[in-house]
């Protein structure tokens, strides 16, 4: 298991175990994270599960592609640290990893 | 009376209205009564990840078994209501308990349409709305096996799409002159066609099937036009009807779907209903939508919990869908319904991108983007915006999409 931190634009925090293979979008919404929608359930078509990751834990990710890019590129509240978290893998290497969630998804 | 909250119908709005009331800071009892034997889980996957086997049941359940108990909610799976006592404010299961309610939830979904021509009770004649439907279908999904597939709409495109990678010899039989004729232009349709046929499925349009053969068990489809197709397998996606019958017995106004306002509210005060089973107003549009989408529950759904703690937060958003069939994403932004211009961005004939932007007398309705994220994007905002475009500037790519509006 992978200890995650979500930490909500207001501040409160959800540390939660997150197990490897899954994504952060399932670890978060199944763990009761507030904050994630996920409409579409991973499939990329929705842009409802951005959160943002720290510089220093960019390289521990998978490299973004281009529907990811261009969907975050249209998100009301993105900027160069936004992901969307169902297109990240949960892998041992982010134990500890910290991320900040925006104010909404719309 | 003390406050109670009941949930009839245990699926996707049910789940986030749990959330959404408890984000709301309602801290009473919650019932959910859930005709299933699942908690609820997401229905997309059915007909694409979850029926090639790609993900297990663990991926499509939406929340962890824990989170009903975490969050003071009683459920009841595999458990129907039967019954609105509006008088005594209760609700009857059909095992035979009431469960009281302050204020009551109704989140029954829709079911799917039932085709009733001769042989329709053949073995091997499936439909497609829940888990325990694409265990049926799965039995029979093995590589060399025929499998017919009536209706040329998402779902019957999309389970077409997993049956042709299993190696299934796929016929689509579709009674209009053309697949997704009731949400996409033509330019679309006929696009999904190509797609489809280059993947060596059978597709046919203009057949009406008016019958099914077999000893026991489904052997051939019929057509009105006197065709034979003979199969081993059939899935019907003729679409789906909404659960309005416990709302219409208890006296509730039922058009096309529940009929709720913006927040989500019947016409009982203490009554809400979110999804598939409602029929809603839009200021977009001006007029009432019933929609069957994900988007649509997962929003009604926080609608109807701020309602029935008290607040208000209308629902008023530009609908949206996807469809994922092969290596394609289609996106749709808003409801082209009325359209007058259909301008394209792209070109449909040859390769697998091109976007298709629906005007009604120069404003935007909808926007069906085909492998084309931005204009999907940028058209969720348009449409909202009810804004203005020229047909020209749509059509030129070297218009970024951000600067479709003329300045
Ligand atoms: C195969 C398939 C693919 C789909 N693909 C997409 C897609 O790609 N994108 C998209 O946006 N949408 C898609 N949809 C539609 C989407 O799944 C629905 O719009 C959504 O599930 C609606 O949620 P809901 O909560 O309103 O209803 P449901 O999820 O249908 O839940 C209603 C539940 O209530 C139960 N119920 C009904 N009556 C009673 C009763 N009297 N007592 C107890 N329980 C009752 C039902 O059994 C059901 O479990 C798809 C649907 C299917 C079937
Ligand atoms: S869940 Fe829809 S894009 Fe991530």
């Amino acid at each position: 298991m992978t200890k995650i931190t979500f930490v909500e634009h207001d501040g409160t925090e959800h540390t939660i175990d997150a197990a490897e293979g899954t994504t952060l979008m399932e670890a978060a919404t199944k763990n009761s994270v507030p904050g994630i929608d996920a409409d579409c359930g991973g499939a990329c078509a929705c842009a409802t599960c951005m959160v943002y990751v720290p510089a220093e834990w960019k390289d521990k990710l998978e490299a973004i592609d281009t529907m990811e890019e261009t969907m975050l590129d249209f998100c009301e509240h993105s900027d160069e640290n936004s992901r969307l978290s169902c297109q990240i893998k949960v892998t041992a290497d982010m134990d500890g990893m910290r991320i900040t969630m925006p104010e909404s998804q719309h | 009376m003390e406050e109670a909250i009941v949930i009839i119908g245990a699926g996707q709005a049910a789940c986030q209205a749990i959330m959404s009331l408890r984000a709301e800071g309602y801290e009473g009892p919650i019932t959910l009564i859930g005709e299933e034997n699942y908690a609820p889980y997401q229905r997309p996957p059915l007909s694409k990840k979850f029926l090639a086997g790609e993900i297990g049941y663990d991926r499509v359940e939406l929340k962890a078994e824990s989170f009903y108990a975490e969050s003071g909610v009683t459920a009841y799976w595999g458990t129907r209501a039967t019954e609105i006592d509006r008088r005594a404010k209760r609700v009857l299961t059909n095992d035979g308990r009431y469960h009281p309610y302050s204020k009551l939830l109704l989140a029954t979904g829709a079911q799917v349409r039932e085709i009733n021509v001769p042989g329709f009770e053949l073995e091997g004649i499936h439909y497609l709305r829940n888990i325990e439907d694409v265990h049926a279908i799965q039995a029979g999904f093995k590589p060399g096996a025929r499998m017919v597939i009536v209706g040329g709409g998402y779902i019957g495109l999309e389970v077409a799409a997993v049956a042709k990678k299993r190696g299934i010899d796929v016929t689509v039989l579709e009674t209009a002159d053309r697949v997704m004729a009731r949400v996409v232009d033509p330019i679309v349709s006929h696009f999904y066609e190509r797609l489809h046929r280059e993947a060596g499925v059978t597709l046919r349009t203009g057949v009406t099937v008016s019958g099914f053969e077999g000893e026991g068990k489904v052997a051939a489809v019929v057509s009105g036009e006197g065709e034979r197709f003979a199969c081993d397998i059939v899935l019907v996606g003729i679409g789906v009807i909404p659960n309005t019958d416990l709302a219409h017995e208890a006296g509730l106004e039922v058009a096309n779907g529940i009929a709720v306002d913006a927040c989500a509210r019947t016409s009982d005060p203490d009554i809400c209903a979110a999804g598939d089973c409602t029929s809603h107003p839009n200021d977009i549009y001006g007029h009432k939508l019933r929609l069957e989408s994900v988007h649509n529950a997962i929003e009604q759904a926080k609608t109807a919990a701020a309602s029935l703690v008290g607040k208000e937060k209308p629902y008023n958003q530009v609908p949206w869908f996807w469809s994922d069939q092969y290596d394609v994403k289609l996106q749709i932004a808003g409801l082209s319904t009325g359209y007058t211009d259909a301008v394209v961005r792209g070109d449909p004939e040859s390769g697998k991108s091109f976007a298709v932007f629906y005007l009604k007398d120069g404003q935007l309705l909808a926007v069906d983007a085909i492998n084309r994220a931005p204009e999907f994007m940028m058209g969720k905002i348009l449409v909202a915006q009810k804004a203005a475009l020229d047909p020209a500037r749509i059509k030129d790519e070297s218009i970024s999409v951000k600067e479709l509006v003329a300045k």
